[in-house]
């Protein structure tokens, strides 16, 4: 049993991180505490860094020159790295930043939030660009994420981010940990490791020619279309016969997957998508559904996920919100009333028509 | 079938330690278990409370906020948490520390003197294992054997505290099941 958060400290080793470079905030200082000392002890490098600004781009530096390199933050945290995620982007450099969730805007709180899903997963800094984003949703899911995460990370050269909250952070659940991740890293032709007896390489994002610097912005958008294509990535829970689905990913799943139990056996015909890529957003599953009538998002913000799931089901679908936020999760109870509420209406609906 | 527990006390009680052997304890007869411990702008002496569930379901949301089963290990942790208990459900209070004004009708109340057990077994600081005996033998929901082999998964290399731990332990389940060591320590 571990702490989600040193949890993924240990993924990231398995993983084989071997720096790690972070600046103190809570919900998340477990995980650098635990490299702090886990590190070491492996041969890698911790340093706690001044500011996030500088965690980030020694983050870059280290990835630049071939290394699996992660930092890790909460929200205010993750503001600060955007500029230097945006760097990495550009510059076709893999790292894995994570991101433990807190209540915002501004310094906001420090109890679990989801609403920093419009910055993970619309790039979060300045340009044409998009991270691959996971959303875990236990401790278990934050290892395997964890080592995931570094390789996708490796094979499309861009920063992934993993999302959860302070809830998976804190919380102790059983984990298995792998020996070893299912792939070796790939080799890294293209990384700054001294020029002796090769053409030298050169990492920077400094484009001027506004042709050139289109053609590179095609070749990333390219990268990013394969992401989608391939990286997709969602579970689905009863959906087959359900009349009102539940999407919701993380912590709020978790609320949402206790209050469809409770529906079930009240007859309710439920069922719920959770997304664990939030970006590439899992929009097929939405497109398919049969029986579906209702959509029901449920976040811990005040709306951010539920635009993908209206671009996803494209007006066929009505789809309805339920959102706590500033750090308040929501109670099984409280989405369970919303959810008979929303199927008390679907079935006046279905006797009117008659 | 699934047991929330949420264990209150002053930091220094061992509530999160109480929480995390039951959770292991769990764990080890194969059952779903999370353990959560509340997070806050907290400081030294103030109140800690962790949540803890056991189910053979998987579980949902690990935040406890209707337990089942509560221990109260200080007075505000009594005041705090003790209307939030399920009707049906049992409250376990260190009868050492708090003085339990009002009662609740609708659900089970154990008061054990904990404090006061833990310090004749020479150990202030084995309260905690005290109570999780009594839990032990109030709620069966795991066995003194798995609790007794979670302790060395919780508290690996303090192999020396395990002996007085394990007395805490049994302790608390005679208190509770009437054994002879509760009338004699009472």
């Amino acid at each position: 049993m571990m702490k989600g958060n040193e949890a993924i400290g240990e993924a990231a080793i398995v993983a084989g991180c071997r720096c790690f470079f972070g600046y103190p905030i809570t919900p998340q200082n477990e995980l650098p505490e635990y490299m702090a000392r886990r590190l070491p002890e492996v041969g890698g490098v911790f340093v706690q860094a001044e500011s996030e600004v500088a965690a980030i781009n020694m983050v870059y530096g280290a990835a630049a020159a071939g290394a699996r390199a992660m930092t890790s933050s909460s929200s205010p945290g993750v503001s600060l790295k955007q500029e230097g995620i945006s760097y990495l982007s550009a510059c076709e450099l893999p790292c894995v930043v994570v991101n433990m969730v807190r209540g915002g805007p501004g310094l906001g709180g420090i109890q679990p939030a989801q609403s920093d899903y419009f910055q993970a997963t619309r790039g979060g800094g300045h340009g044409d660009y998009r991270t691959l984003v996971y959303g875990a949703a236990s401790v278990q899911e934050l290892v395997d994420l964890t080592i995931e995460a570094f390789d996708a990370a490796d094979r499309y050269r861009n920063p992934v981010l993993l999302l959860a909250d302070g809830i998976l952070g804190q919380m102790m659940e059983p984990a298995v940990f792998p020996d070893s991740p299912p792939l070796p890293p790939p080799a890294k032709p293209w990384a700054v490791t001294g020029a002796s007896g090769r053409p030298r390489n050169l990492i920077n994002s400094l484009i001027l020619q506004p042709d050139m610097l289109e053609a590179h912005n095609w070749r990333l958008m390219e990268k990013f279309r394969q992401i989608e294509e391939r990286e997709v990535r969602w579970e689905e829970d009863q959906l087959d016969d359900a009349e009102l689905v539940v999407v919701a990913y993380g912590t709020t799943a978790r609320v949402v997957r206790a209050a469809l139990g409770a529906a079930r056996r009240e007859g309710l015909k439920v069922g719920l998508l959770r997304p664990i890529t939030l970006w590439p957003f899992p929009a097929q599953p939405l497109r398919r559904l049969k029986r579906a009538r209702a959509v029901l998002t449920v976040e811990m913000s005040t709306g951010q996920m539920v635009e993908d799931v209206r671009l996803a089901v494209e007006g066929r679908l009505p789809v309805q919100f339920y959102g706590r936020t500033g750090g308040v999760v929501p109670t099984p109870r409280e989405v369970l009333a919303r959810i008979k509420e929303i199927a008390g209406e679907l079935a006046q609906e279905a006797g009117g028509r008659k | 079938m699934t047991r929330e527990f949420l264990l209150a006390g002053f930091g220094g009680q061992g509530v999160m330690s109480l929480g995390m052997v039951l959770t292991y304890a769990g764990m080890l007869e194969g059952r779903q278990v999370s353990w959560m411990p509340s997070y806050g702008p907290e400081q030294r002496g103030g109140t800690a409370n962790c949540s803890v569930i056991i189910s053979t379901e998987p579980i949902g949301c690990p935040v406890v906020t209707e337990p089942d089963v509560l221990v109260a290990m200080n007075p505000p942790s009594w005041e705090r948490f003790c209307g939030a208990v399920r009707p049906g459900g049992l409250a376990v209070v260190n009868s050492s520390m708090v003085k339990v004004s009002r009662a609740r009708e609708d659900i089970r109340l154990t008061q054990i003197p904990a404090t006061s057990l833990a310090e004749g077994l020479g150990n202030l600081r084995m309260a905690n294992m005290v109570v999780l005996g009594a839990l032990v033998g109030l709620t069966g929901v795991v066995g003194m054997d798995s609790v007794k082999k979670a302790l060395d998964k919780v508290f690996p290399g303090r192999e020396h505290l395990v002996a007085a731990n394990r007395a805490a332990l049994d302790k608390g389940l005679a208190w509770v099941t009437g054994g002879a060591a509760a009338g004699a320590a009472g």
